[in-house]
């Protein structure tokens, strides 16, 4: 069997002054809670395996609180393990010299935030080719390149606006434009639509799946709702507590829950389902 | 019962040994000036010269031109013609009462502090955003810089480099420094922590990051710390004349001691209007140059 696109091997991250000093406890299985009240250092994450394919979108689900944010952060390293491997695309993630990972941020990977994370000083044009101008690009061909990318979002006619100017859902599009135009295989988006009202948030996910099929990217997405999981999601993680506690096809999360953390989600679901119907 | 006297009394230390101590203290830094007082003063030698080239051109040009140039800064940096006319009257109003000469010293040396510290507050500021154990080490100095009553400044200043324009504009500087520097590590500390995290998830440096995303979107809070930093160098700027800045200064310390109030009060007014010139001025310009930050109340 050939390598996974991606793959996470045992990761750990600990928050606090000496996470080195209490990763036994974490490894020995104390509770979370347990912890922060003792030592004052927060679980983020706990002995994290994955491994993802390339193509497709892979969903991270869990509550609020339950380490999402903090797992999507290490695959560019905007936060760093206490313990683990990361290996995407035969890339050491870990490994690589500071010159080295922010060639690779450049060029593999882009991200979409819960907040939007838009630049407020700079027009939307100049957001959507920030990452180009991070590569060097000339601005006459990145300006090209970005107006490429605000037509494909439905954006034309706004490359002069600020961000303060636009609603939410479109803020979020020029999230996404800014993402697709510097071309890398990887997608990671934190909770891109939780921040958008429900209307808005079912055209975003509509137009996210219609840019999948012609893209074909890698895109590792986070949400709490399960509907929005189930919609998107080609394979489905569902965290709690900083632990994977199940991974596989949506069907499987839907027919087998794995406990009552799951099966509450699950629960949810057809219930709204029922009530629709 | 003798012993029991620290009872009743401060347990004082012997006068001789405190005198020792402030003798040594006081030789050593006296010796440490006569050793290094030539080198450090050859070292301000540039301030020295740009100051007196800028007095000297504020002072030696005819004074319409005088209002002609700051009217047009005022307008580049605020455009809005009322601040212009203000400043016009202002100006018109102190040279009409024959405090012309001493207005335009204060401004050129109040420029140069201001110039000075926002060169040195600045990238204090950021360091010590980006550190939080400079910021550790950084804040209680501050605070003492702060609090020390400002005429104590004035004696090793006065000590190293004596009397005159260059130890005046360092102990302006020294008064006037911290709040640059506070709000430049505010300001920087403020930004959005997913803006800045979007810009390293696309690869910025940490240059390109400061340069592009942290030091404008702080910005605003910098303005408002080199606002502070101005008004707290007009302050100083009446201390300071008592190690020979001239200016407004000088009058106001001249009327103290002479009890003129009507001479203290036009020239301590002629300080409150170039206060409040340089305070309208650099806050139109801030609020000017970073509007699309806020939503436009109108629209
Ligand atoms: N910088 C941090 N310092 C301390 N604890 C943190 C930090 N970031 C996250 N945490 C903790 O890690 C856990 C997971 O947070 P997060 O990944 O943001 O969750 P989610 O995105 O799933 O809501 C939370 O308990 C949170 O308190
Ligand atoms: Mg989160």
């Amino acid at each position: 069997m050939p390598d996974p696109f991606i793959q996470v091997e045992g990761l750990y991250k600990v928050f606090g002054a000496r996470p080195q000093s209490v990763m036994d406890q974490v490894r020995g299985g104390k509770s979370k809670d347990n912890i922060l009240a003792e030592t004052s250092h927060a679980i983020g994450l706990r002995n994290i395996n994955l491994s993802i394919d390339k193509g497709g979108i892979f969903v991270i689900m869990g509550l609020s609180g339950s380490g999402k944010s903090t797992l999507i952060r290490h695959f560019n390293r905007l936060i760093d393990p206490t313990e683990g491997r990361i290996v995407i695309d035969g890339v050491d993630v870990l490994a690589l010299t500071q010159k080295d990972l922010e060639k690779f941020r450049r060029h593999k990977m882009s991200m979409v935030f819960q907040q939007f994370g838009l630049m407020p000083h700079k027009t939307v044009i100049e957001n959507i080719a920030y990452g180009l101008s991070i590569q060097g690009v000339n601005k006459k061909s990145r300006v090209e390149k970005a107006r490429h990318w605000l037509e494909a979002v439905e954006l034309g006619g706004y490359e002069d606006q600020y961000p303060i100017q636009l609603s939410g859902g479109q803020q979020q599009r020029v999230g996404l434009a800014r993402a697709l135009c510097t071309d890398a295989d990887i997608l990671l988006m934190d909770e891109p639509f939780s921040a958008l009202d429900p209307l808005i948030r079912s055209e975003m996910q509509g137009q996210l799946i219609r840019l999948q099929e012609k893209l074909q990217k890698t895109i590792i997405f986070i949400t709490h709702d399960l509907d929005e999981a189930l919609l998107l999601g080609s394979r489905i993680a569902i965290l709690k507590d900083g632990e994977l506690i199940q991974e596989g096809e949506p069907k499987d999360i839907m027919l087998n829950p794995i406990d009552d953390y799951v099966a509450a989600f699950v629960k949810n679901v057809k219930r709204a389902n029922f009530s629709a119907s | 019962m003798a012993d029991s006297s620290w009872l009743t009394k401060f347990p004082v230390m012997e006068r001789t040994d405190l005198l020792a101590i402030r003798k040594t203290l006081d030789e050593a830094y006296r010796e440490f000036s006569r050793s290094y007082g030539d080198p450090i003063e050859s070292f301000f030698d540039p301030l020295l010269r740009f100051l007196v080239w800028f007095e000297k051109l504020l002072l030696n040009s005819p004074w319409w031109a005088v209002i002609i140039a700051l009217t047009v800064l005022v307008y580049f940096a605020s455009r809005s013609w009322k601040q212009c006319l203000g400043v016009i009257a202002a100006l018109m109003l102190i040279g009409y009462f024959g405090m012309w000469d001493n207005t335009m010293r204060t401004l050129s040396i109040i420029t140069v502090c201001t110039l000075l510290s926002i060169f040195i507050g600045i990238p204090i500021g950021i360091t010590m955003a980006r550190s939080d154990k400079v910021q550790a080490v950084v804040t209680p100095t501050l605070d003492i810089m702060q609090t020390m009553p400002a005429f104590v400044y004035l004696i090793p200043v006065v000590m190293l480099l004596g009397i005159g324009k260059v130890p005046g504009v360092i102990a302006v500087v020294i008064y006037a420094v911290p709040p640059v520097i506070r709000l430049t590590n505010l300001g920087i500390r403020l930004v959005e922590k997913e803006v800045v995290e979007a810009a390293t998830a696309f690869g910025a440096n940490s240059w390109q990051r400061l340069w592009d995303v942290q030091l404008p979107l702080a910005m605003p809070t910098i303005m408002a710390g080199i606002n502070q930093t101005i008004m707290m160098a007009l302050a100083m700027v009446v201390i300071a004349s008592m190690i020979g800045v001239k200016g407004l200064g000088q009058p106001v310390l001249k009327s103290i001691t002479n009890q003129y109030f009507t001479l203290g009060l036009f020239n301590g007014l002629a300080i409150v209007a170039l206060a409040i010139i340089f305070d309208r001025v650099s806050q139109a310009y801030a609020r000017r140059a970073h509007r699309h930050l806020e939503r436009i109340e109108s629209a």
